[in-house]
């Protein structure tokens, strides 16, 4: 069978999927958690508990500061100690929640139970509210609210589900792991979010790295037997994953430049979403926990893991669970090598998209940047089209105008330019504040109409 | 041969001369009439094109002027006061005098005074660095020493300086023309009068935190104590958000917040004198006990006063 | 772990860096080089040594100390001038010759544009032409190879190509002059001299089978030109092969193996985007075959790089990647 991939640019990193084997794990309850009250897209969540109140996993905490926010809960029980700014992962003071663990006591109405449950609720709106309730956000980097993005705007209709299930990072394994332990899970979410968007078809894509987790996906669709869902294998090729990039490879089309992917009649959906949506709908679980992967080019073999864990957990701690930071890491990130976070501050809390505690060893270190050669390799690799040497130029000379129509707006960060640079030229660095300074431009003019 | 030569000379004669006539014809039809007072204007202006005056350029700057027929809305910080004065005396018009300004660098956050908790490895440029995160060190509000201040300033007048990693500026080039400080994602370099013979006192820091958390990020930091704000007798010291600000229209110089400053984040430059905190020090708690005196002095007259009426 | 690193994202980065990639073309010019040692011997050797050391060595004492941005110094980039410069040069040039053709690559065509990447020409090119044009003898003067390996005896005279212009100038036609000098379409094909690098038609493709393999240039570019001189030597043969040689001859004589892989291929001077490079090839195959029939010069491939190379920031401009969700 054919396998489907986007049509311009993308490079072929080494996957290094180093944590590929290792079953999830649960990780113990720390002493202390610290739920923070930006952990989505959007306005910054108002907590609802006072300092002293007593919480149970799984309750509400903080409810949304706008129409694009969402939920927060407890991820565990015991007392709210502080409501208070704290640095997060870049170091910026956020609102946190401090709570302080006592036993494991769940709020009433949560099923916990690993019973499977297929049948699918029939009232669309029921379906929404409990993916809003549950505080289910898209976990595949952008934490953009589902219910959000599951209710297209009137006039607009999707034609197609798409599920997530790519991982073209390297190192990163949490998706193939859910992929593996929780199929089942996952398919009825997707089912489910089928349901909520009228019916229309659902592809999940998984990169042809995975065929285990390929196998076991047509497996559990061939035995659930929901109408309209397919399995296909994408080419191993980063941004693999990319919304824009998974719609043209399974949809042959392409969003247009400032559109959403419903404009072309796509739904882009996570798996670890499917399966949050899976928790929130039939099990009325909120979303309280994740995998993340804990690896790194300087782990030695055997000290890699998937980890469930709640929301809030100090990363230092799990990573002090994991066996603690291995000798020669020079850069600790969150998220993948491509689009993820370097850690400064490592006390900082997990958050519901946290998928990654990445070691990464002396090759991480930028060499020093020489002239650029004008090789093309940025351009060739750009999955936007997009010319980055050029971006960059025009960046440095501050020509807003030149920068809007040579499409900078476009970028999707996906770092295939700075990747490939011979030159080591910070590209990446200098177009996302171009980026920004046209983004600017256009809201402005966008405001003023 | 000699034809050859001959037409050669001939032909390229009469191409010069049409060609020259065509371009007489363009410039003649083709000419727009301009106010010649901004070619006057633009030419005693120093031509840097900085727009530090918030104008394209200088150009644009004279156009504006001669337009407006006033200076109200124009004053070039390059130029300053004398050139302004040329300026008004095309124009036929007033201006309203500035005092000369300087850039100030509002952080002393040194590698001694500020430790590093990590190290950036990014793109070289404070933009980049202030939207990725806080900062190679505790302090939120701090220098980010990349130095797009220095990349802004088109006069050379600043530089890094390699041992504490802060921006030094050479006040003889500095012409206030403001690119630094827009340049600053931290808003750390203030533009500040330059003081009577260059002296001039200044709250060195920007941090907003509370005492503690700005004094574990720096050992110079203001950590909001206010206590120069209650020595100033001039009035002169605000503290909002945990940091000192002087208002150097109101500063006399006398110091003496340079010297009850706990943490040093008060600075004092272009002084004649290195400050003698300790004599300040005893002056301000001779003044204080007089003072005290005094109060104590009246506090027991109307005491007396009262019992006076009382009996 | 004493301080941990912070950066924006992307955290990894591809293996290739200019060196190596500088270096790949060092590699993949070294099949050529020995090649031309082999054939012409001690005199190869001090050309190539003299032009490598004096592109290198420029470029540093101009980096460090005419422009003093030591950064801008780049050995390999030099490297590689030093090696087609040489390589561009009849084995009979004395070694000054390159010495100068260094002076002008690097000293002229590269560092005074700032440097790597900023030169608006080809250096070596550059240098090539300002020598043919300085040093018209020397630098037509042909060989046959008699190195290392030897062919008959050593002779020396004008390159295939100029015999055949300076025969056709005197009315001759092409078989009548081939048969005057001794030779024959198939032996000039078979054994042609020229530039040292010219005599390695395969050691060159070699090379540049390399270089694809290793992804340092696309094939675009080299293809259009060969495509080109092909196609506009098949029409003009075709229509009279008294005067006008034939698609094997135009592709093998002359520098247009070196030209069309390994100079016309510089990133610096040449478009970016593939069908940029096509129009860029055309046009060098084009003017190589007009100068070749109509000019008075035997050879133009080094001027139609250079005339090409002027287009470049043309062609960059009206060729653009296609972007996504911009059709």
């Amino acid at each position: 069978m054919a396998k489907l991939t986007f049509s311009i640019g993308g490079i072929h990193p080494a996957d290094s999927k180093l944590a590929r084997d290792c079953k999830i794990e649960t990780l113990p309850l720390p002493e202390k958690v610290y739920v923070s009250m930006f952990q989505h897209l959007g306005a910054q969540a108002k907590p609802i508990v006072a300092v002293g109140d007593s919480v149970k996993a799984g309750q509400i905490i903080a409810e949304p500061g706008g129409f694009i926010s969402a939920y927060v809960h407890s991820p565990v029980s015991g007392v709210v100690r502080s409501i208070a700014p704290r640095p997060d992962l870049a170091g910026f003071n956020c609102m946190h929640v401090e709570i302080e663990v006592q036993g494991d006591e769940w709020a009433e109405g949560i099923d916990l139970s690993p019973e499977l449950v297929t049948a699918i609720p029939e009232d669309r709106d029921f379906i929404l509210d409990r993916i809003k309730m549950c505080g289910v956000v898209g976990l595949g980097g952008a934490t953009f609210p589902t219910h959000v993005k599951l209710n297209p705007p009137p006039g607009k209709k999707a034609d197609c589900l798409i599920l997530n299930g790519a991982e073209c990072e390297p190192f990163l394994t949490s998706d193939f792991r859910i992929l593996l332990e929780r199929t089942d899970e996952i398919v009825v979410g997707a089912a489910i979010m089928q349901k909520v968007l009228g019916g229309c078809p659902c592809v999940i894509g998984i990169e042809e790295n995975k065929p285990e987790a390929i196998e076991a996906v047509r497996a559990s669709v061939g035995r659930l037997g929901y109408p309209g869902i397919r399995v296909e294998t994408l080419k191993k090729r980063y941004p693999q994953g990319g919304e824009k990039q998974l719609i043209d490879a399974v949809m042959h089309r392409q969003v247009r430049s400032g559109g959403l992917p419903i404009d072309v009649g796509a739904v882009v959906q996570n798996v670890a979403t499917s399966l949050a949506v899976y928790e929130a709908v039939q099990k009325n679980k909120p979303l309280v926990t994740n995998v993340l992967t804990v690896t790194g080019d300087c782990l030695p073999a055997g000290s890699m893991h998937n980890y469930l864990f709640r929301i809030g957990m100090p990363l230092s701690w799990i990573a002090a669970q994991a066996g603690g930071v291995p000798e020669g890491a020079v850069k600790i990130v969150s998220g993948g090598p491509m689009m993820g976070k370097a850690i400064a501050n490592f006390d900082a809390a997990t958050v519901k998209g946290s998928s990654s505690i990445l070691y990464l060893g002396e090759s991480t270190r930028r060499g020093a940047e020489s002239p650029c050669i004008r090789c093309g390799r940025c351009a060739d690799a750009c999955p936007m089209g997009l010319e980055p040497f050029l971006l960059k130029k025009l960046y440095k000379a501050g020509d807003a105008a030149a920068l809007e129509q040579n499409a900078a707006q476009d970028c999707i960060e996906c770092g295939c330019c700075q990747y490939s640079c011979p030159a080591r030229i910070p590209l990446l660095d200098n177009i996302r504040m171009a980026k920004a300074q046209v983004m600017g431009i256009i809201r402005a003019r966008n405001a003023k109409k | 041969m000699t034809n050859s030569i001959i037409w050669t000379i001939a032909i390229l004669t009469v191409l010069g001369l049409v060609l020259s006539l065509v371009l007489f014809w363009v410039a003649r039809k083709f000419k727009v009439e301009e106010d010649p007072r901004i070619d006057e204007i633009e030419k005693t202006l120093p031509g840097a094109n900085c727009g530090g005056c918030g104008f394209a350029g200088c150009r644009a700057f004279a156009d504006s002027a001669v337009k407006a027929g006033n200076l109200d809305a124009n004053y070039c910080p390059v130029g300053g006061n004398e050139v302004m004065k040329k300026v008004a005396a095309i124009l036929g018009c007033e201006i309203k005098e500035a005092a000369p300004m300087v850039a100030v660098v509002r952080c002393n956050g040194t590698c001694a005074n500020r430790p590093r908790t990590n190290q950036y490895d990014g793109a070289l440029s404070c933009k980049v660095k202030a939207s990725l995160y806080s900062g190679d060190t505790m302090c939120l509000y701090g220098c980010l020493g990349c130095g797009d201040c220095v990349a802004a300033c088109q006069f050379g007048a600043l530089s890094m300086d390699s041992a504490t990693g802060l921006p030094v500026v050479d006040e003889s080039k500095c012409t206030a023309c403001g690119k630094c400080v827009a340049a600053c994602p931290k808003r750390i370099i203030e533009l500040r009068a330059k003081g009577p013979r260059g002296m001039r006192e200044y709250v060195s820091c920007v941090n907003k935190d509370k005492g503690p958390a700005a004094r574990k990020a720096c050992a110079a930091a203001c950590i909001g104590c206010s206590l120069c704000a209650k020595t100033c007798r001039h009035g002169a010291i605000t503290v909002t958000d945990n940091v000192a600000y002087i208002d150097f229209e109101k500063c006399k110089l006398c110091r003496e917040c340079e010297a009850v400053c706990p943490t040093g984040a008060i600075h004092g430059t272009g002084f004649p004198k290195p400050l003698d905190k300790e004599a300040v020090k005893a002056r301000i708690a001779e003044r204080k006990a007089k003072e005290a005196e005094a109060a104590k002095a009246a506090a027991a007259a109307t005491e007396v006063k009262k019992e006076e009426s009382n009996g | 772990m004493d301080k941990v690193l912070v950066s924006p994202s992307p955290h990894l980065h591809a293996k290739a860096s200019t060196d190596s990639i500088m270096m790949d073309v060092v590699i993949a010019l070294l099949p050529a080089v020995v090649v031309s040692i082999l054939f012409y011997g001690w005199s190869e050797i001090l050309l190539l040594a003299v032009s490598c050391v004096g592109c290198v060595g420029l470029e540093y004492l101009i980096a460090r100390y005419l422009m003093k941005r030591p950064e801008l110094f780049s050995g390999t980039s030099a490297l590689v001038t030093g090696l087609l410069l040489a390589m561009n040069l009849p084995s009979t040039s004395p070694w000054w010759m390159a010495l100068i053709g260094a002076v002008v690559a690097i000293g002229v065509a590269k560092m005074s544009f700032g440097g790597l990447g900023q030169n608006l020409f080809n250096p070596a090119i550059t240098a090539r032409v300002f020598l043919l044009i300085s040093f018209p003898v020397q630098m037509t003067n042909w060989t046959l190879p008699n190195g290392f390996i030897r062919y008959a005896d050593a002779v020396s005279g004008a390159t295939p190509l100029g015999l055949i212009k300076e025969g056709l100038k005197s009315g001759n036609t092409i078989p009548e002059i081939l048969a005057q000098n001794g030779l024959s379409a198939e032996m000039v094909v078979r054994d042609i001299g020229g530039s040292a690098g010219e005599i390695s038609a395969l050691a060159l493709l070699l090379g540049f089978c390399y270089l694809l393999v290793r992804k340092v240039v696309k094939p675009w570019i080299t293809i259009s030109i060969l495509a080109t001189i092909a196609a506009i030597a098949a029409v003009f043969h075709g229509i009279d092969p008294a005067h006008f040689t034939g698609v094997n001859f135009n592709l093998i004589t002359g520098g247009v193996l070196l030209g069309a892989c390994f100079m016309a291929t510089d990133y610096v001077t040449s478009p970016m985007s593939n069908w940029g490079g096509v129009i860029y090839g055309i046009g060098i195959g084009v003017i190589v075959m007009m100068i070749r029939y109509f000019g008075s010069y035997p050879e133009g491939m080094s001027f139609a790089i250079l005339i090409m190379n002027c287009f470049v920031p043309l062609i960059n401009r009206a060729f653009h990647q296609k972007k996504y969700g911009r059709a």
